[in-house]
């Protein structure tokens, strides 16, 4: 897959792994897998580049004796899981035309 | 390996990277062998699902960008003694404009690789002003009556047009060759500047 299409799409799983209660790095790794494998490197990437662009926060909190880092969604993330929502609906059309045209050859 | 070696070996072979980064992403690594222990893997498992030292390295290298790796090699990590810094203030002249040269080299190096893309493309794309330019002409003499004039240049325009496509696929090649080989030399370079392969 195109690497810029992939950077993408990964970064919104990531965001949606975590829409619904914050999460953790293993948390969010083992709720992806259904979907798609992500290594612990690229789990880290991603989640720094959320960070800097502010789409989500980070606090570390106490769990068993040690410390664990749990990853907040912030508005703009949320907004960019709605953004992806809308530019998927043009994409799907995209691919039924080109699923058609396919058809007829 | 235990956990406690994965992660010095980890700090070690990151030891040329900016400090707060590394500890942070060692601080990561530690968390996930952690949680997967938790989840009732043994150390040696969890330590070995996280994956290698060196594809660890490899990655840093492609994200970090350069001036960043710059700096923190320029940091020296003890105290100064007297003499050097004497030395390095009566080194200034010569050190400085090594500096400025070696960046100005890494200038001239992007510069270069544009200025041939842009030019390619810009050539490209006056092949095309030309083609429609040619278009226009024939039907300017063929409406004052040199029927032959026009078709010669139509003849041409046509030329560039088939041309300018040839050219197109060219353009893109070289193109995506020279980003890739950038890529290459900036992480080279990157590598290098970090020191040390690899500490296994």
């Amino acid at each position: 897959m195109d690497i810029q299409l992939k950077r993408g799409l990964l970064d919104v799983c990531v965001l949606a792994a975590i829409k619904n209660e914050d999460s953790y790095g293993y948390k969010i790794i083992k709720d992806l897998k259904p979907c798609i494998e992500l290594s612990e490197s690229t789990l880290y990437t991603i989640l720094k580049r959320l960070e800097n662009s502010g789409m989500l926060t980070v606090r570390s909190a106490e769990h068993d004796g040690r410390l664990r880092k749990y990853y907040h969604i912030t508005q703009n993330g949320l907004r960019r899981i709605d953004e992806f929502r809308d530019e998927w609906k043009e994409v799907i059309s995209i691919y039924r035309f080109v699923m058609k045209e396919e058809q007829y050859e | 390996m235990n956990k406690q070696e994965f992660l010095d070996d980890l700090r070690n072979s990151l030891s040329g990277f900016p400090q707060a980064d590394a500890e942070e992403r060692v601080s990561f690594y530690g968390e996930m062998i952690d949680d997967r222990i938790e989840e009732g893997m043994s150390e040696e498992e969890a330590v070995a699902g996280i994956g290698t030292l060196a594809d660890i390295r490899e990655q840093i290298i492609s994200e970090i960008p350069l001036p960043k790796l710059v700096k923190e090699k320029a940091k020296t990590q003890r105290r100064l003694k007297a003499w050097e810094i004497v030395l390095i203030v009566l080194g200034f002249p010569l050190w400085l404009p090594l500096l400025a040269a070696f960046s100005a080299v890494i200038l001239a190096l992007y510069i270069c690789v544009w200025a041939v893309i842009i030019s390619l493309w810009a050539a490209e794309v006056s092949l095309w002003a030309g083609a429609l330019a040619g278009v226009a002409a024939a039907v300017m003499f063929f409406i004052r009556g040199f029927a032959v004039q026009a078709i010669a240049l139509l003849g041409a325009a046509v030329f560039a047009a088939g041309f300018s496509v040839l050219f197109f696929i060219v353009c893109r090649a070289v193109t995506k060759g020279l980003l890739y080989v950038t890529k290459k030399i900036m992480f080279s370079l990157k590598a290098k500047l970090a020191g040390k392969e690899d500490a296994q």
